[in-house]
């Protein structure tokens, strides 16, 4: 998808806090990514590896936690996670089916150095 | 030392949509955000919907293309204003590009405004940009199983038109199939049968777009 977006965006806020936070140094970056976000992780990896150079960022780790996909059965009420597409329930063979996990994409919190 | 941020990504982007969507909702103008794949016809049903309501609606468009104004010289041709965006291989439009667009659209004199997105059923589903409405468009040729394919697309769609309906007699095209994918994934979207070229359809999808737009009005 628009990793390259993602992964500016990614950076910008790591910066901006590291400052708030009055460090001199990034050490790692903690990034929540759902399997329905549309980011794959080797994906901002590369392009972080990119936009880091010359920040307080260029030696940081870089590490994911990924969200499993949730949906929902609207006809029998089950959760699951979809194994593959196209999505159908597993119990009921069902169509009518809600999202309710796996669309996460947050940065959870950095390590600094001052 | 640990600094939690438990911050959004793409919480930035979405903070210009909002802000584009109030200065749209301060004019009154229905904003539309036009997604599919390549082809599926989203210039040519923007086309016939300016023809079908040119005395009801004034209708402008913001064109994202990677590249080229091939899009745009076509919707000039109706009358039209138009803005030719280029993003110059940039997968999906954002809120930041439209926010930059809308100081060079006369918005005011408005009441539609259609953002036609890059033709694409991935990148485009992730980005908001301050549309009141979405509308996915998939067309006959492109097959039946592309709901099922792109779920997050047609998951997050208030309207969905299947274009070129006029072909279904050439084509194994199960329309009943998609219907139940779409509702299944989006219970509220509502499903048009269309054809841009001919016309069948539009009517309905043109009564949709007029109450929408009442809305706008309250």
């Amino acid at each position: 998808m628009h990793e390259l977006a993602v992964t500016q965006n990614l950076l910008d806020i790591a910066l901006s806090k590291a400052a708030e936070a009055k460090a001199k140094k990034i050490t790692r970056v903690n990034v929540t990514i759902g399997e329905l976000a549309g980011a794959v992780p080797d994906c901002v990896q590369f392009y972080f590896d990119v936009l880091r150079k010359g920040t307080p960022a260029e030696e940081a780790a870089l590490n994911f936690t990924s969200v499993p996909a949730r949906l929902h059965c609207r006809q029998c009420q089950s959760d699951f996670h979809p194994e593959d597409l196209p999505w159908v329930c597993p119990k009921c063979g069902g169509l009518s089916l809600e999202i309710t996990g796996g669309q996460e994409l947050f940065l959870e919190s950095l390590e600094v150095a001052e | 030392m640990k600094v939690k941020v438990l911050q959004d990504i793409m919480g930035a982007n979405e903070v210009i949509a909002g802000r584009n969507r109030e200065l749209l909702d301060r004019h009154k103008v229905l904003c539309i955000d036009l997604m599919s794949s390549p082809g599926a016809g989203k210039t040519s049903l923007i086309e016939a919907t300016i023809k079908a309501l040119n005395d009801r609606l004034a209708i402008g468009v913001i064109e994202g293309d990677l590249a080229t104004t091939i899009d745009s010289d076509r919707i000039k041709k109706t009358g039209a204003r138009v803005l030719q965006i280029n993003t110059g291989g940039g997968c999906s439009l954002d809120a930041n590009m439209i926010s930059l667009a809308l100081k060079k659209f006369p918005i005011k004199d408005l009441d539609v405004l259609f953002i036609e997105n890059i033709g694409n059923l991935i990148c485009p589903a992730g980005n908001v940009l301050g549309e009141h409405r979405r509308v996915v468009i998939l067309s006959l040729p492109e097959g039946d199983d592309k709901p099922a394919k792109y779920p997050i697309m047609f998951a997050g769609a208030d309207c969905v038109l299947l274009n070129k309906i006029d072909l279904a007699p050439h084509l194994d095209f199960d329309t009943i199939r998609v219907r139940r994918t779409i509702t299944g994934l989006n219970p509220k979207a509502k499903i048009f049968e269309v054809s841009a070229k001919t016309g069948i359809g539009l009517k309905d999808w043109c009564s949709w777009l007029i109450s929408e737009r009442r809305k706008r009005l309250k």
